[in-house]
């Protein structure tokens, strides 16, 4: 793009990559590396990077002593639920909100930037206060509720971008066709928004799983706690005394995301759109 | 906006005719948006309203406390606050520091990856990598490698023979706040990473061969073509990048809990601790609403000077 470059030029692109490399790439070996050292290596006076006898024994241990196992379930349940509910509540309103033209719609939009704004504090308390009235605030129902909430906004946008790229000529064909409203809705639009569906999911999912603020505030009762509250937990009470299992826990911790985010990246580049209408 | 236009063009063509039909549809569209509108209003509009209101009042923690409404008292004892005002210096310097260092070295990254370089790949998965991972995780993981005696940090200086350097990176009162940001800065880089990218890959291919042609150097086509061209998306990057690192919680609880004696005692964690721990929900209310102003009145300053830059 920028021509070709000359020589040092290109030395020291390779130079800067590298250092990237280095920064973003060694803090996550570092991560790997002692979740599969023994308790002899990780308090070595001079730690090595590479393991040399590696173990599955941190893994064990994390998920068996620290509960994090327990954490883990927890936290796929709300997750999931959470993933599951906000699609449900989002889809009609996103259909509706790309193919209506309604002030509520600009004004939801709106809300999504403007949400964003607001320090957690402010929504923090009033929500436990009325999560307290409902007997709800103890609860995985209580979060799931305000995981669906928070990620409303932010489906709502993104799913509205998917229907809005069906081409709406895709339904009036159906419907000169002779297909019903509902049949246009199952038929056409259900199957093509099928890859904006399971990206809403996934972005849903993601957040419940990755949120720790209102799982703090809200979920009191350790039998209950999600898998980053757990977590913080453990570094809380066990210090920095036992690596070991901390990394393992943590490594477990990132994997769903990163599954996912894997995945929505190969979905969401299918492009199969692309030849539903000529230019 | 344009969106909205297109929209409308079609409903415009059938209004006079069917204006049953589009009272039906009207109907239908409220049905449709329900769901959504109910929750954001029971459970983010009304609490965020409630939430404003409680920083005029003197709530605090328990059932059954009576609730006083106090005007400004709350405003007037955190400008006497000095515990607040070193959270919020401390705030600003997290905010700014971030998300400038972000901006700088994702722009590289992007920059770095919009070319034909080997090792690409790598680079684009590791650089997304930070992203999926919660941010509690990112806060373990940079507490190992800053750990004084097995950590990553320590360990390496040591091997380059740089000895004296080894440090308690995040239990020094002078290490903390660096040592913080940094991470702050590798936790959030890919995303900025990504959406400049993204904008960069929009920048026209012939701008740049034709400025090449007529002999601009790199660094000037840089200048001239590919940073204004790129000028409205690092406007929204920035911005959002600096109201999510203002009010950001979770990594810095897990790295620092706030300390040590205070030096990475952001807004959010001072605001939490007043709240949850000493159960002063109308002080911790108000330091929010201080917090949204402050935000506010920033973002104004930048978004009205970078209008006039462009005009």
């Amino acid at each position: 793009m920028f021509g070709k470059p000359s020589r040092t030029g290109r030395a020291f692109q390779y130079l800067a990559l590298a250092g990237y490399l280095i920064f973003l790439g060694f803090p996550l070996v570092w991560l790997l590396s002692t979740a599969f050292k023994p308790p002899r290596e990780l308090v070595q006076l001079h730690p090595t990077l590479i393991p040399s006898n590696p173990t599955l024994q941190n893994f064990v241990q994390a998920f068996t002593e620290q509960e994090l196992g327990r954490a883990a379930l927890n936290s796929l349940q709300v997750s999931l639920a959470s993933a599951v509910l906000t699609v449900l509540v989002a889809m009609p309103a996103s259909y509706a909100l790309a193919r209506f033209r309604s002030k509520l719609g600009t004004v939801a939009l709106g809300w999504v930037l403007l949400s964003q704004l607001f320090p957690f504090v402010l929504l923090i308390i009033p929500i436990f206060l009325v999560l307290r009235q409902v007997g709800l605030a103890n609860t995985h129902a209580g979060l799931v509720l305000i995981y669906v909430v928070w990620a409303l906004p932010f489906a709502l946008w993104m799913l509205q971008g998917f229907v809005r790229n069906i081409p709406r000529e895709l339904e009036e064909a159906a419907s000169v066709d002779g297909a019903t409203r509902t049949q246009v809705l199952r038929r056409v639009v259900f199957p093509l928004l099928a890859p904006g569906l399971v990206a809403t999911a996934l972005f849903s999912f993601i957040s419940a799983w990755n949120e720790f603020f209102f799982a703090l505030v809200l979920i009191k009762t350790p039998e209950l706690a999600t898998l980053p509250v757990a977590l913080a937990r453990f570094v809380g009470i066990e210090g920095t005394a036992r690596l070991g299992p901390l990394a393992a826990g943590s490594l477990l911790a990132t994997l769903p995301s990163l599954i996912f985010f894997a995945f929505m990246q190969r979905r969401l580049s299918s492009g199969s759109l692309a030849g539903a209408v000529k230019g | 906006m344009t969106t909205l236009a297109e929209r409308s063009d079609v409903e415009r063509g059938g209004r006079s005719r069917r204006s049953g039909r589009a009272r039906s549809d009207r109907t239908a569209v409220y049905l449709l948006l329900l769901p959504s509108l109910l929750p954001i209003l029971v459970l983010s509009v009304f609490p965020l309203l409630r939430g404003i209101y409680l920083g005029f009042t003197d709530a605090r923690a328990g059932r059954n406390v009576e609730v006083n409404f106090t005007g400004l008292e709350n405003y007037r004892q955190l400008l006497g606050d000095e515990l607040f005002w070193n959270s919020f210096k401390i705030g600003l310097l997290w905010a700014f520091g971030v998300t400038a260092l972000q901006f700088v070295l994702a722009l590289g990254l992007a920059l770095l990856l919009n070319q034909q370089l080997r090792f690409r790949g790598v680079a684009r998965v590791l650089s997304v990598v930070p992203w999926a991972m919660p941010p509690v995780v990112v806060g373990i993981l940079w507490k190992l490698v800053y750990h004084p005696d097995a950590g990553l940090l320590n360990e390496f200086l040591y091997r380059i023979g740089a000895d004296g350097l080894r440090a308690n990176w995040l239990g020094d009162f002078s290490t903390a706040l660096p040592a913080v940001i940094i991470v702050g800065v590798w936790a959030g880089m890919p995303q900025t990473t990504v959406v400049l990218l993204a904008g960069l890959q929009g920048v026209g291919r012939e701008l740049h061969e034709a400025a090449a042609v007529d002999g601009a150097s790199a660094w000037h086509r840089f200048r001239h073509v590919t940073l204004p061209a790129l000028a409205p998306v690092i406007v929204a990057i920035t911005s959002l990048d600096f109201i999510w690192n203002f009010n950001s919680f979770g990594l810095v609880y897990v790295l620092t809990a706030g300390g040590p004696g205070g030096k990475t005692m952001l807004p959010m964690l001072f605001a939490y601790e007043e709240a949850f721990r000493y159960g002063n929900y109308g002080y911790a209310a108000a330091l929010g609403n201080a917090m949204v102003v402050i935000i506010v009145a920033l973002l104004a300053i930048y978004l009205r000077r970078r209008m006039r830059e462009a005009n």
